[in-house]
């Protein structure tokens, strides 16, 4: 096949060291497949990481930004300890996700995105996570009914949480925040720009 | 005081095992004066432990022998229990400080046969011992030194998620080698340590401790090699009870050694799977090693049970750089380098590189001659 020589020029190994945070360590991975034996949601993963990086040699783009696996890191860092050749695994990860996200390829209503997605929601709006708020916005994502059930079922694992003084009820309608909220959200806006104008130059 | 002993037309070699042993040889019956230092109490270094070796799947001992016998010839003379500690001095003159361990060495060679070696006058250590710990000390003049002090095994209880020392059946490659040996403590059968019985599923794991940041950066070499020839003893010993596994990152053998890999891979007793070990644990009922990690090819995971792991682990300098008895230009992982600034100080063998037996005996030979040609120009500055 013609076209499969094409394939492996790397191209897209090219745009990931130029683009995704981290990039640039695909190429020192050796494929010895100890980053996907070390990872404890390996099981899960339709692609672990070390299938992710030779996919990403092999020019298989649309599969790499579109899956589901890179979004299921939880940053634990068992690869990255582990990796023999150093490479940061768990932030290649979150660069790929990023960077899916930011071309609109990544994988709509995948839960660990979902997840992220609200956390920033909730984080940028004060500069600090309300966690009360958090967890509703979490419970009822899926609707008020399974909302209600959820609840139930989670209700001691709250209740221990606010007894051990790690939940405040309380904080889902006060919360705190940084002093200046609307000035870190104009940091977070200039990051953004930088960010967009990078890529837009590399596009050129 | 301790008495000088040799000129500066001697070739001092340090380390008695293959590398130091031929590079005596060589230079001795080139017509060097040659004195080899050995700390341990006989000759043959690792390979003398080693029961069978590659490529020729024959006792390494064999050329050991070869070796003594040879070591007749020439103007060589041999001190054992002698560790070098010190060295001073620069190219054609140097002064090498030697502790002597109780009880007194044993000279061979032909020099002195007499069976008492402070009968030989060129050997007179320190007449008095140390008091505290029997030591006597020795300083010994030298033109050239050949630095053969070998390498030793990585650590493997470093291995973290490996395992080794908290689970039993997981042993080192000298481990294994020790439990194969016809004259070692299980005459030759493959006991595991925890409960005797003999094993028969038998896993290798390749590059334990070698090519990794956490660990030794460099490959070890002669690893890959060591544990095709260890399977190759498996399904030898058991025949076809035998269920040997490899677990190999990428199978680094050259040369004539290709022909063992060949021989192995096409065993249908024994199994390749290209992943590097993710971790080791123990069966909660049986006790047995259980392997865990991702096939690279195939891309399985798996989770599977051993009655023996063999780790594969790799060679560090004998001699750490940072006790060196004097400072030398090594490379990252310690071995000595091959730079002018080190005079006319020689590497040879493990202490150089990682090598097998065959290439420390080139490496040793090239060794040699680079003393010699040290030791000539000296010997003709000195008429
Ligand atoms: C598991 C395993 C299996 C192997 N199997 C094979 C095989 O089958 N075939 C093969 O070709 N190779 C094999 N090798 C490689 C082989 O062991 C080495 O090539 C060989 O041992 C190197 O010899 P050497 O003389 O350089 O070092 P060594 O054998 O380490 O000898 C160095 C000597 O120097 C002495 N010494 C150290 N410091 C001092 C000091 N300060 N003063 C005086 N003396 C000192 C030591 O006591 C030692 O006797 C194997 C290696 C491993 C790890
Ligand atoms: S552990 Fe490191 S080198 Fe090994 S496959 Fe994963 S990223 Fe690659
Ligand atoms: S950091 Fe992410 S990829 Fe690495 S082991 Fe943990 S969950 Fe898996
Ligand atoms: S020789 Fe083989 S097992 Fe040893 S470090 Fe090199 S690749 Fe790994």
């Amino acid at each position: 096949m013609g076209e499969g020589r094409k394939d492996y020029r790397g191209d897209f190994l090219a745009e990931v060291e130029a683009r995704v945070e981290e990039g640039e360590w695909v190429k020192m991975c050796m494929q010895c497949g100890v980053c996907s034996g070390s990872c404890p949601l390996g099981p899960d993963w339709e692609h672990p990481p070390h299938e992710i990086f030779q996919w990403i040699r092999a020019n298989r783009r649309a599969e790499v930004l579109g899956s589901p696996s890179v979004w299921m890191c939880t940053s634990c860092h068992a690869c990255v300890v582990r990796c023999p050749r150093g490479v940061p695994v768990a932030h290649v990860m979150h660069g790929l996700a990023h960077y899916a996200a930011r071309l609109g390829l990544a994988p709509p209503g995948q839960p660990t995105r979902r997840l992220a997605e609200r956390f920033w929601e909730n984080m940028t709006r004060t500069g600090r996570v309300n966690e009360p708020r958090l967890a509703l916005s979490l419970l009822f994502a899926n609707g008020p009914g399974e909302g209600l059930r959820t609840a139930l079922r989670m209700k001691d694992a709250g209740l221990d949480l606010v007894r051990a003084g790690r939940l405040s009820p309380l904080a889902a309608l006060a919360g705190d925040g940084v002093e200046d909220p609307a000035g870190l959200r104009a940091v977070l806006e200039k990051a953004r720009a930088i960010e967009l104008a990078k890529t837009a130059a590399l596009e050129d | 005081m301790s008495e000088v002993v040799a000129t500066t037309r001697t070739i001092l070699v340090v380390g008695g095992g293959i590398s130091g042993m031929t590079a005596a040889l060589e230079a001795a019956e080139a017509g060097a004066d040659v004195l080899l230092l050995e700390k341990g109490a006989s000759l043959g270094g690792w390979v003398s432990q080693l029961s069978r070796g590659h490529p020729t799947l024959c006792p390494p001992a064999r050329t050991l022998e070869d070796e003594l016998r040879r070591l007749g010839a020439g103007r060589l003379r041999v001190l054992t229990r002698a560790e070098v500690v010190r060295i001073d001095g620069q190219p054609g003159d140097y002064t090498a400080t030697v502790r002597l361990a109780p009880p007194a060495p044993r000279e061979v060679g032909n020099a002195d046969r007499s069976g008492d070696p402070d009968a030989s006058p060129d050997a007179d250590p320190d007449a008095v011992p140390n008091p505290d710990t029997g030591e006597r000390k020795l300083r010994v003049k030298a033109g050239a030194v050949v630095w053969a002090t070998g390498w030793r095994p990585y650590d493997a209880a470093k291995i973290e998620p490996y395992g080794y020392g908290r689970i039993p059946d997981v042993v080192s490659s000298l481990d294994f080698a020790r439990l194969a040996d016809p004259l070692g403590p299980t005459g030759g059968r493959l006991l595991r340590p925890s409960d005797g019985r003999e094993a028969r599923r038998v896993a290798f794991v390749l590059c334990a401790g070698s090519r990794d940041k956490n660990h030794l950066r460099h490959c070890s070499r002669v690893c890959c090699a060591a544990a095709l020839e260890q399977a190759a003893h498996v399904t030898g010993h058991l025949g076809d009870e035998a269920d040997v596994t490899l677990y190999y990152v990428d199978i680094r053998v050259t040369g004539s050694l290709e022909d063992l890999y060949r021989k192995v891979r096409s065993d249908p007793r024994v199994k390749f799977v290209r992943s590097k070990v993710a971790q080791i644990t123990r069966d909660a009922h049986t006790g047995s090693p259980v392997l865990h990690g991702v096939a690279t090819e195939g891309g399985q995971r798996y989770a599977r049970v051993h009655d023996l792991v063999v780790l594969a682990v790799g060679m560090e300098p004998g001699v750490p750089g940072d006790a060196l008895p004097l400072r030398l230009v090594t490379h990252a992982g310690g071995f000595v380098a091959p730079d002018p600034a080190n005079g006319a100080i020689f590497a040879a063998g493990c202490a150089a590189e990682p090598l097998d037996v065959s290439r420390c005996v080139q490496h040793a030979t090239v060794a040699a001659l680079r003393a010699l040609q040290v030791v000539r120009r000296v010997g003709g500055v000195e008429g």
